[in-house]
């Protein structure tokens, strides 16, 4: 009489499974990123799995991120240019615990790099990848709420109704309003959402070293920005695209400036500033010398020219 | 009737027609809705610098007919050339729908009856107009702001308003926001379907006032659907007429609404008389 248990019995399930997923979902997310890239901008619909967390919470990131995952990666998990919150460990834990990856919170030791709302200060280099969690992926969502009609205006590059919102804004307030998502153009074609990033970020998927892939786990649809594509944010040539005007704040803990900051309102009433990446924070603190930014101490961009100086049309 | 009363009979210069091509030929349009046979077999030809009036009942088909020649739906039949650089001889409905796109983005112009239809009535005014440029790939802010301003002006839209959304103005106001859309990149075709049924009788003179001017300064082919006769005399050099999807008489307007020969025509011009 044999004493075969249950665990026995079954297939190990690192035969079939790893990091989460069945090779099934692994091979056919892999099929779709490999499509967004070829296609850069493009939306490409894939099947959203069921994960152990609710939909609109990272999941789209998260397939993405556990498609790619194997064990030699080194993962870091940002939430709104934050390592430390509750959602970020929770994503953290569960790719390390399904795949045996590493982690870290150095944006320059990561090979895999999931993000909500930020990218790093750090200019990213080649070997990494850029996972970003979409909301909505769809940018012509507020002037077309039929998505079989906005997927046919992105075949035609029909983008009219988005450059006329622009020009509303011109009309009305002098200034592009749109802060976070800001509208841009992926290599000449396809214009995307580059999800709730603010405006400081967008440049740095211009002409970018690193992989970026954008994913909506909800909305079932992922998207790439290959290495060294060109990126632009729409905007009319006379009146260019600004990103937020932080040159007077200075982060309370490091004396920093000209970086991204979050506003902290302090007991006196009045406003503090911190930096919002908090991996370079940490390293600035520590005394480590952090890698190159896009945007040096001086507040310039790493490629010359890409931003202007402000215009206020008449 | 309307308060037309300087009507000039402006012949066809025959010379000028032996010369020069029709810019709009259609041949045996034909178009269905389910049961339905909005359009059977209607032909027509329009000369540059020409207007053509379409008059018929409610329902004989003339929105239809608009409909097809602005390249908005397919056609269930039929040939459609304009005599446009690049596409002569090629019948417009057998494009590709971004092909077409680019001919009626270019080179046609339509005004509606129901505002709606034809503006965004959220956006301001010059962003309508605007939009044209936009869609062409205009990216300098400063030139869409000139181009919205001339082409308001010439359809005699007060300046003052132009960035009023269309929602607040009255509805001359805003069929005049339709006809600067209309004619924002310099069409040679210009479609209308009704532009001044609805508006109170003083406002409906100024704005046929105007679309003559226009017709006369940018050369204009223009296609105008009208239930109202007086319009049409005002307005077309020649008429087709039209009932149950089918053209019934055609002929130049002043011997068909005087001397019509077609018994519907005769009920037709009787009843308006
Ligand atoms: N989208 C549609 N779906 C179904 N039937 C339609 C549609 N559009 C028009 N029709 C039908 O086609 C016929 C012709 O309509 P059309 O609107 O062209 O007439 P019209 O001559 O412009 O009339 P009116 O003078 O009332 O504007 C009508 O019987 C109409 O009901
Ligand atoms: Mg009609």
């Amino acid at each position: 009489m044999s004493h075969s248990t249950l665990a026995a019995l079954a297939t190990p399930r690192a035969d079939y499974s790893y990091a989460f997923l069945d090779a099934f979902a692994r091979r056919e997310l892999r099929r779709r990123t490999l499509k967004a890239i070829a296609i850069p901008g493009y939306q490409v619909p894939y099947a959203s799995r069921e994960l152990p967390i609710a939909r609109g919470w990272g999941t789209g990131g998260l397939q993405v991120s556990l498609a790619l995952v194997g064990p030699q990666s080194v993962v870091k998990v940002i939430d709104q240019g934050a390592d430390d919150s509750v959602n970020a460990a929770n994503l953290r834990r569960f790719i390390t615990r399904m795949s045996g990856a590493a982690t870290t919170t150095d944006a320059l030791q990561a090979t895999i790099l999931q993000s909500r709302h930020r990218i790093p200060e750090e200019i990213l280099r080649e070997y990494q990848t850029l996972v970003l969690q979409v909301p909505d992926p769809e940018p012509l969502r507020a002037v077309q709420s039929d998505s079989s009609r906005a997927h046919q205006m992105h075949a035609d590059a029909d983008y009219g109704q988005m450059w006329l919102v622009l020009y509303e804004q011109l009309v009305r307030y002098r200034q592009y309003l749109q802060g976070a998502s800001y509208p841009s153009l992926v290599n000449g074609r396809y214009v995307i959402s580059p999800s709730p990033i603010p405006r400081w970020d967008t440049p740095k998927l211009h002409q970018a070293a690193h992989l970026t892939l954008l994913a909506a786990g909800r909305e079932k649809r992922l998207y790439a920005v290959p290495p060294y594509t060109d990126v632009y944010p729409l905007e009319f040539t006379d009146v260019p695209f600004q990103v937020e005007d932080q040159r007077d704040w200075r982060c309370r803990h490091t004396g920093v400036q000209h970086k991204f900051m979050n506003e902290l309102p302090l007991a006196d009433g009045s406003a503090g500033y911190e930096l919002s990446d908090s991996g370079y924070q940490q390293k600035i603190t520590a005394g480590t010398a952090p890698g190159a930014t896009y945007y040096d101490d001086q507040g310039n961009f790493y490629h010359d020219g890409y931003l202007k100086p402000p215009v206020r049309p008449e | 009737m309307t308060a037309i009363s300087n009507h000039r009979f402006v012949p066809n210069d025959p010379p000028r027609l032996v010369a020069t091509p029709p810019l709009l030929r259609a041949q045996g349009l034909v178009k269905h809705y389910g049961r339905i046979t909005a359009v059977q077999d209607v032909s027509l030809e329009v000369y540059p610098g020409e207007v053509l009036g379409v008059v018929g009942e409610s329902g004989s088909g003339k929105s239809s007919v608009l409909r097809l020649l602005n390249l908005e739906e397919p056609a269930d039949a039929g040939t459609y050339t304009l005599e446009l650089p690049g596409w002569q001889g090629q019948n417009l409905l057998r494009l590709e729908r971004f092909q077409q796109r680019e001919v009626q983005i270019l080179h046609i112009g339509i005004v509606y009856q129901n505002p709606h239809l034809g503006l965004r009535m959220r956006y301001t005014s010059s962003g309508n107009v605007a939009e044209r440029l936009l869609i062409t790939g205009e990216r300098r802010y400063s030139t869409l702001r000139a181009a919205a301003r001339a082409s308001l002006a010439t359809s005699e839209f007060p300046l003052d308003r132009m960035d009023d959304p269309p929602r607040i103005l009255s509805g001359g106001m805003q069929q005049r926001v339709q006809l600067a859309r209309a004619i924002a990149l310099r069409p040679r075709l210009l479609l209308l379907d009704e532009p001044t049924t609805g508006l109170d009788v003083s406002v409906q003179a100024m704005v046929l006032d105007t679309l003559k001017r226009l017709q006369r300064e940018l050369h204009l082919a223009i296609v105008i659907v009208s239930h109202d006769l007086g319009v049409i005399r005002t307005l077309a050099d020649r008429v087709i007429v039209m009932r149950h999807g089918r053209v019934v008489e055609t002929g130049l307007t002043d011997q068909v609404l005087e001397d019509p020969q077609d018994a519907y025509t005769q009920q037709l011009v009787h009843a308006k008389l």
